[in-house]
């Protein structure tokens, strides 16, 4: 019982780690209609500059602002420098060229600190074990995860909801050549949502930093379980990404956890080791195909 | 009979082609034979995803889905101590067309970014599925024991002898697929992709058709699976990574969609830049990413482009 709750809270730990990387993929294509297939080389990119800036710096609380600051800063080059030609283009083009830039990235990371992985060291203060519940011991970090996790969400929330950007970036979804037409820089507009996506990422990547290996490639791991989130939760929407992200976080998660124990009481153990561990990585995939067979569009569809 | 320059490039690649196993003999490089081989192992799985991207208008991001299938059906056959060709090679066939047939009517179902999205997280599914299979080498993969065997009509082990089946087989689909695209079959999901609704409109269900084109494709690259295992003679999951999806489709779009010898002549320039880059540098990729971008942002009909469909007027 306790171990259902430990893995619930990590399946809620990743799950808010889809959130953030899903969050900005679907802004990203709702109001660009821009695929980015190299969103989760941004989640690279903040691991790695949070790594580097922890070392550099010594401390960790220094490194996440610098780290954050410096992932928006490519983020916005990056759209500037070569994005911004591919918004007109079919998505064909935007698969390909993203994809070259996913090559990029990769290599540039393994120039500038090698192939093999690196693993941060968290300060004393986070590294412990908290105590949920009586008899229930759960890392600190993990937990400060969650919780970065749903105020950042709930800020996302509000800021789209509520603010002056927040409402240009709804009518740059529904409507850009209205939106220009009211004299918006609706130039500067995308490049302030990509650049706000990419930062998003890069937490969502110096966040996983201390909990998962720093290596290139990494990102795309994520990216592709970012879009099972968002296929389930429909393209663009905000309030599917939250959604689906959680779905996939908890399935995903449980699903390693559990399924193989599972297994076990109704097949041979043989059977159920080898069964086990390849069902669990192929649920959440099993589940979006059934999402999908019901609604093509997703959960929450975009209108 | 007038001869267009494309026909004409074709010849000529052709000749080249079916001359390398010569040439390398005169240069005593065996090298390149095994070089030219790979390309036109690649060249298949291209021409295979160009049916249905190029024609048929479905970014299919996962085609190296097939090419996994169909190794995994050679090796798997292999470590059991079935080494006959004419089994393996049928079911690397048999399997990517169904697997094919279970991807493509859930993904054919959707159009645009959530096709392309499906089609590649059904890839990697597969992928983490060979990953997690410890007894077929997890994701170390495994050494093939003893390429596929068929008796009494051809040695794989000579490599030259491999070569000429490799080009055989790709003559074979450019002439099949030459014969496809122009069929009525072709020529429906040539009117599907310019406009579904008109094409349903005149009385076609588009969707049976785009997957019956689907379902061709992958068997198609299952083959070419089934080729490729049996050239590197080694079994792995990396066959079926995301990334090799995009290089296949780089392919394509380097030599030119929506043609027969497009992807084609993509493979070969494709796979002799890597061989070039990373003979010059350990960090190849970080000159072909920026290339890869270049590429679509300013060679739109790529090289196949360059040579003129018709001949010139008087010519």
């Amino acid at each position: 019982m306790l171990l259902v709750l430990e893995q619930t809270l990590n399946g809620l730990q990743y799950g808010v780690m889809l959130l953030l990387m899903a969050a900005g993929l679907t802004l990203v294509f709702g109001i660009m209609n821009l695929v980015n297939l190299a969103h989760g080389s941004l989640y690279m990119v903040g691991a790695y500059l949070a790594t580097g800036f922890h070392q550099w710096t010594g401390s960790f609380l220094v490194a996440v602002p610098l780290a954050l600051a410096a992932t928006l800063v490519v983020g916005i080059v990056v759209e500037v420098v070569a994005l911004r030609t591919l918004y007109e283009r079919d998505h064909l083009d935007q698969v390909l060229a993203t994809f070259g830039l996913i090559l990029f990235f990769n290599e540039l990371v393994a120039i500038v600190w090698g192939r093999a992985a690196l693993y941060t060291s968290l300060p004393g203060w986070l590294s412990g074990h908290m105590l949920v519940l009586p008899g229930v011991r759960y890392p600190v970090y993990r937990a400060l995860v969650i919780l970065v996790g749903l105020v950042v969400a709930a800020l996302l929330y509000l800021m789209v909801t509520r603010t002056r950007l927040g409402m240009l970036i709804r009518a740059g979804a529904s409507n850009r050549t209205m939106v220009a037409a009211l004299g918006v820089n609706i130039r500067l507009l995308y490049t302030v949502v990509f650049g706000f996506g990419a930062a998003l990422a890069g937490l969502a990547g110096l966040m996983a930093g201390p909990i998962y290996a720093v290596q290139p490639g990494m990102g795309e791991q994520i990216l592709i379980q970012v879009f099972v989130v968002i296929v389930i939760g429909g393209i663009g929407s905000i309030r599917g990404a939250v959604i689906g992200a959680v779905i996939v976080g908890m399935v995903d998660t449980l699903g390693r956890a559990f399924l193989k124990p599972m297994l076990s009481t109704v097949l041979s153990p043989s059977a159920a080791d080898t069964a086990g561990p390849a069902l669990a990585s192929m649920l959440i995939y099993m589940l979006m195909a059934a999402v999908l067979a019901v609604r093509p569009q997703g959960l929450f569809p975009v209108r | 009979m007038a001869r267009s320059p494309r026909a004409l490039t074709l010849a000529a690649g052709v000749l080249g082609l079916a001359l390398v196993p010569v040439g390398a003999e005169l240069l005593n490089q065996p090298f390149y034979v095994d070089l030219f081989r790979r390309i036109m192992i690649f060249a298949i799985a291209a021409l295979s995803l160009d049916l249905i991207l190029g024609y048929g208008g479905m970014v299919s991001f996962g085609h190296a889905a097939y090419l996994g299938i169909g190794a995994y059906a050679v090796g798997v056959l292999t470590h059991h101590g079935i080494a006959n060709g004419y089994l393996q090679w049928s079911l690397a066939i048999l399997g990517s067309a169904l697997v094919a047939l279970a991807i493509g009517a859930v993904s054919i179902r959707t159009s645009g970014v959530y096709f392309i999205m499906i089609t590649l997280a059904f890839t990697q599914m597969l992928y983490y599925l060979g990953i997690s299979i410890e007894e077929y080498g997890g994701d170390d993969g495994m050494r093939l024991a003893v390429r596929s065997q068929f008796p009494g009509l051809l040695d794989l082990r000579n490599g030259t002898a491999f070569y000429y089946l490799v080009l055989a087989i790709l003559l074979l689909f450019l002439l099949l697929g030459q014969r496809l695209v122009n069929a009525r079959f072709g020529m429906v999901i040539r009117a599907a992709r310019s406009n579904e609704p008109r094409a349903r409109a005149i009385g076609f269900s588009p969707y049976r058709y785009k997957l019956t084109a689907f379902v061709i494709s992958g068997a198609m690259c299952g083959l070419a699976g089934a080729l490729l295992v049996n050239h590197t003679e080694y079994l792995t999951p990396e066959f079926m990574h995301w990334t090799r999806s995009g290089e296949i489709m780089f392919m394509v779009i380097l030599g030119g969609i929506g043609t027969l010898m497009g992807p084609v002549l993509g493979a070969v320039v494709f796979l002799l830049l890597e061989d070039v880059l990373s003979a010059w540098t350990v960090h190849w990729q970080i000159i072909l990413g920026p290339l890869l971008v270049l590429v679509v942002l300013f060679a739109k009909k790529g090289l196949i482009g360059l040579v003129p469909e018709e001949a010139p007027p008087g010519g």
